[in-house]
């Protein structure tokens, strides 16, 4: 009988993260910024039918980066967990906050126990009453989560883009000049990414009920080329 | 993952985009509609009553009185029996107000959480038929003389026209051509309504109509309220069609029914 070799438990959870972090940096990446008028998710994703920002509730959307099919997961997870809470207790007991702690929670065990961790980065927006409280959660592979204030961005070239997203977000963007920044820092330099390459997303701060929406096709083209003017 | 405090399921227990089975998963006790021991209920129950819904040029307006009974008191003069069920239909109800209202929260939470799992909203057959296993649900309490009938109306933007549904106690689905009227007054409006639809009218007549059949309900049926002209109290009504679902406001059913008094629905001073 032969007996396992030992690994250091710090080997195996940066072998671990080292295998998510791979995983996730393979993907595009997504900015989410906080405006005026809501807040603006962008993702550069080419597909028309996989989304990678839907809507969980009334006010509260996601957005997951790197597998599609562990953050779909997430996704329906989260939606269960929102509509059986509206359902049981009032529509506004839905918040932001405790949806985060459950993602976070599940991808902590995922990464201790199972056999691979999630290779995904994933946000909790939840647009408020006034922009001052407006959440972002953004929870990363094994469970972290970061409260962070204004914009923030997930996915593989993540770092490189914040630097640049930090020193351009002013808090007085409205929706139409948050949807062409996202576009322009998702580039990272390169040209602006066009409509076609684009997913928007827009949580409206002044709907009463489903904040959601989707930005697309002519409405996106339009938004995108004024900022050529 | 059972530790988990997300909801995850194995694959052959997966509820789907079905919020009724995800209920029964996680929360079987908030399921309505779980029958008692099989005697009826030994007090009187809350009763909505009158609904109509007419299919007019481009859509379909749905309307209510404002009464609820139990037995031959009046329960509540302001009882709301119309609402939005998504952005593209809405739901009347008849019958026990209690589980019918219980019935349409379920119903608008099962189309919303269809819609965000799936990715894209239910057909408007889909959701005729959703209602349908939901009253269907209904049945053991429907026996002990909690019945539920909706009618259920809506604008199918695949056929571009509104279409309207009405239901009995066993969960049966009924599409009607035109338009239907149900609960206790139901009768005596639908055969107002039936004397004068007619092919083609407008929004504001498809309205007319269907408060001239509400008020004419309440003057043969006493379980239907009719305009209260004291306390300002009329109908609900909405109105379902391209632009989606929208309820009048207040004053404008006051305006328009005010407009309305003294017509034949009243009985001609019989």
């Amino acid at each position: 009988m032969s007996m396992p070799f030992y690994v250091s438990p710090e080997q195996v959870m940066k072998d671990r993260a080292d295998y998510a972090r791979k995983g996730i940096a393979r993907g595009r990446s997504l900015v989410a910024l906080s405006t005026s008028d809501g807040i603006v998710i962008v993702a550069e994703n080419p597909s028309r039918t996989l989304y990678k920002i839907s809507e969980i509730y009334d006010r509260i959307a996601f957005a997951g980066v790197g597998k599609y099919n562990e953050f779909e997961m997430l996704r329906i997870a989260g939606v269960r967990q929102a509509d059986v809470k509206g359902y049981s207790f009032a529509r506004e007991d839905v918040n932001a906050r405790s949806l985060a702690n459950g993602y976070a929670q599940t991808l902590g065990q995922v990464f201790t126990h199972e056999m691979k961790p999630y290779e995904v980065e994933i946000l909790v927006a939840q647009v408020g009453e006034t922009q001052d409280t407006d959440e972002l959660f953004h929870i990363l592979y094994d469970g972290t989560v970061m409260d962070e204030q204004g914009c923030t961005v997930l996915g593989g070239q993540a770092e490189a883009i914040l630097e640049t997203a930090r020193e351009r977000y002013r808090a007085d963007l409205d929706r139409a000049g948050a949807i062409r920044l996202g576009a322009e820092l998702l580039a990272n330099d390169g040209d602006p990414l066009a409509a076609g390459q684009l997913e928007v997303a827009f949580l409206d701060r002044s709907r009463t009920r489903r904040a959601f929406q989707r930005v697309r096709g002519d409405d996106l083209a339009t938004i995108l080329s004024d900022a050529t003017d | 993952m059972n530790e988990s405090p997300l909801p995850f399921f194995a694959t052959g227990d997966d509820p789907g985009a079905s919020f009724v089975d995800l209920l029964r998963r996680v929360a079987p006790d908030k399921v309505p509609g779980a029958a008692g021991a099989g005697a009826d209920a030994p007090f009187e129950v809350t009763h909505g009553t009158t609904i109509v819904a007419i299919r007019y040029e481009g859509g379909v307006v749905l309307a209510g009185d404002r009464r609820a009974t139990a037995g031959t008191l009046i329960a509540s003069r302001r009882i709301e029996k119309v609402f939005p069920a998504d952005d593209f239909s809405g739901v009347a109800i008849a019958g026990a107000a209690g589980p019918a209202v219980e019935l349409v929260k379920l119903f608008q939470v099962q189309l919303e959480h269809y819609e965000k799992i799936e990715g894209e909203p239910l057909s408007l057959e889909g959701k005729a038929n959703q209602l349908a296993g939901l009253v269907r649900a209904n049945l053991p309490a429907a026996m002990q003389g909690f019945v539920v009938v909706p009618l259920f109306a809506g604008y199918d933007d695949r056929r571009a026209r509104g279409r309207v549904f009405s239901y009995d106690a066993t969960g049966g689905k009924y599409e009607e051509a035109d338009f239907q009227a149900t609960g206790s007054g139901g009768i005596h409006a639908r055969n107002w309504i039936k004397s004068q639809w007619e092919e083609g009218m407008t929004r504001e007549a498809a309205v007319d109509l269907a408060l001239r059949a509400l008020f004419a309900a309440a003057d043969e049926d006493s379980a239907t309220g009719g305009p209260d002209l004291v306390r300002r109290i009329f109908p609900v009504v909405a109105t379902i069609d391209t632009e989606g679902y929208a309820a009048l406001g207040d004053d404008e059913v006051g305006t328009r029914a005010e407009a309305l008094l003294g017509g034949r629905e009243e009985g001609a001073g019989l």
